[in-house]
């Protein structure tokens, strides 16, 4: 069971009249693992959240939580699921502890686990002090807690996070990821941010979400392959003819800067070696060489830049 | 059971807002007149009344036509209190929680239709509770006059409410959910006028209207008829209401 996928979404649509929010978009998220869905503002994200916590019908497709079909049995599958939306579903004239209470009671955590429950969740979103004020007079970063609180509070197998760290201060933030981080012990998370850096910092995998269509699912490690070694910076005192670096097994393209220097595009970073031998037995004078990152940013960019394929 | 979980938070936040208190007192001081001028009414009429066999009693002149207004106080009254149920969370986008907690439709309206209905059947308590005060006095009410005409109303608001929760689920504005369920109320307040007709339309019209299934009430005649109508009517709008917060996840 512990590496079962807690949530499977398979070939989910969803159109709002004739616009496409989403076009078949499949994926899977087992325990214990913190998916980061990235992409721009009105890309689908808000919209596969809803989804997947049974607020909005997809018109086609299915998703399971735990093995439970959210459309069949919605009910029942909701018992697994936290959600937090982008804007966290507050009644203001209530305290937090009231609040959290009501939470506690429409998720049927049994009254002798009540205050244990409540004490939890109030500890872990940092709460601990403001149990008795009403939600209202709250700053926008504690109404944030509370609504993680909501969450976590029926210890759900699966937490689904609509950009959490939207509106919140950098410490603030920092303190969001550190939790989100520690949720991912136990629970599985998505989350969904257009911040990129936040998914490098607290995710296990990443989707790239682009007008509706999944445009990349990967896992952080691969992601960071990709970013690395996509191209050497070299710089050369003697340097060869252009055709000479050209020649270099594994390079597919140059690129002259200023200065002597050269970008070449090649496949790893294991590629550093062979110039390095390259330079040394022609004397080129090597004086520089450093791996070029592609940054999120940029990868980013290039896959939501292009133009989807024609609808 | 969470219906009444659901209900318990409803009624809670009804009195943690200054206007359900507000509506309380200033229902609660107009009825406090009418029931003054009907007592005035009585007092008057006493001595011819004392002189005759088989007159109306306190019941007939106080209570009937007291209860007479009530219905049309809370006509004016129920919209403002049913009107944010749904349409003030689907606003604040707070019904998220709701929807994303393990609850069915039924169970979300039904907490919400039981919470405002406990904040109705307490303004009526405290409505009753003027009539009953005559006893203290020496004075005799009409058991069963009385008991039918405060069940004709208990029924009257809750057929109100229901009706006011279904147009706030239509909406996301307050105010227009109020609008609608006066209009509506009101055109099936006087949709009987046209019922004098004596034609076969007018009959159903007759029907239709919620003061004719009061009226008789009112005058103490328990028809079970009339409790069919108003738990027709009660039953058809909460379940209009599940079918509106249903087709909430299949929107556009």
């Amino acid at each position: 069971m512990s590496d079962a996928a807690l949530i499977r979404v398979e070939h989910v649509s969803r159109y709002y009249g004739a616009l496409c929010a989403l076009r078949d978009v499949s994926f899977e998220v087992r325990r214990g693992e913190v998916l980061g869905f990235l992409g721009p503002n009105g890309a689908g994200k808000s919209t596969t959240m809803q989804i997947i916590s049974g607020n909005l019908a997809p018109t086609r497709g299915r998703v399971w939580i735990n093995g439970i079909d959210i459309l069949d049995e919605p009910k029942r599958a909701k018992t697994h699921i936290g959600f937090l939306p982008e804007q966290p579903p507050l009644y203001r004239e209530l305290t937090v502890d009231e609040y959290l209470r009501y939470c506690a009671r429409l998720h049927r955590i049994p009254r002798a686990r009540e205050n244990s429950a409540l004490d939890i969740a109030r500890q872990r979103c940092g709460l601990t002090g403001v149990g008795s004020r009403l939600i209202g007079n709250l700053s926008k970063g504690y109404r944030q807690r509370v609504g993680i609180a909501q969450a976590i509070v029926h210890m759900p197998a699966v937490v689904i996070l609509d950009e959490p760290t939207a509106g919140l201060d950098p410490i603030q933030i920092h303190e969001m990821r550190a939790l989100i981080r520690e949720l991912a012990a136990e629970h599985s998370v998505i989350l969904s941010t257009h911040i990129l850096p936040e998914v490098q910092a607290i995710c296990d995998q990443v989707q790239i979400i682009h007008r509706g269509e999944l445009v990349l699912k990967d896992s952080i490690e691969g992601l960071t392959r990709r970013m690395q070694g996509a191209s050497l910076r070299v710089g050369l005192r003697y340097p060869p003819a252009l055709s000479a670096l050209e020649a270099i097994a594994g390079v597919h393209g140059v690129e002259v800067l200023e200065d002597g220097a050269f970008r070449l595009y090649c496949t790893g970073p294991e590629m550093a070696d062979t110039v390095v031998r390259h330079a040394a037995e022609q004397g080129w004078g090597l004086y520089e060489l450093s791996p070029e990152r592609l940054s999120l940013e940029q990868i980013f960019m290039e896959l939501t830049r292009s133009e989807p394929v024609a609808a | 059971m969470l219906i009444f979980t659901i209900a318990a938070r409803e009624l809670k936040s009804l009195f943690l807002s200054p206007l359900a208190w507000t509506i309380l007192a200033v229902v609660q001081i107009i009825i406090a007149y009418m029931f003054l001028i009907q007592l005035d009414t009585f007092v008057q009429l006493q001595p011819q009344l004392a002189a005759r066999e088989g007159a109306p009693g306190l019941t007939d002149i106080v209570v009937a036509p007291l209860f007479g207004n009530v219905a049309i106080v809370l006509l004016l009254v129920a919209p403002m209190l049913t009107m944010r149920l749904i349409s003030e969370e689907r606003r604040a986008q707070s019904l998220t929680l709701l929807f994303s907690a393990p609850l069915s439709m039924t169970e979300i309206i039904l907490g919400k239709y039981l919470g405002v209905l406990a904040f109705f059947f307490i303004m009526l308590a405290l409505i009753a509770l003027m009539p009953l005060t005559l006893l203290l006095g020496g004075g005799t009410l009409d058991a069963g006059k009385f008991g039918a005409g405060l069940m004709g109303l208990a029924l009257m608001i809750a057929s109100f409410a229901a009706l006011g929760l279904f147009m706030s689920a239509l909406t996301s504005y307050p105010g227009v959910a109020a609008v609608s369920t006066f209009g509506v109320l009101l055109l099936l307040w006087i949709i009987d006028w046209a019922g004098d007709k004596g034609t076969e339309a007018s009959g159903l019209f007759a029907y239709l209207s919620l003061v004719r299934h009061y009226e008789s009430m009112l005058k103490g005649v328990f028809n079970s008829a009339d409790v069919v109508y108003y738990l027709l009517f009660i039953v058809t709008f909460l379940v209009l209401a599940i079918r509106r917060l249903d087709a909430d996840r299949l929107q556009h």
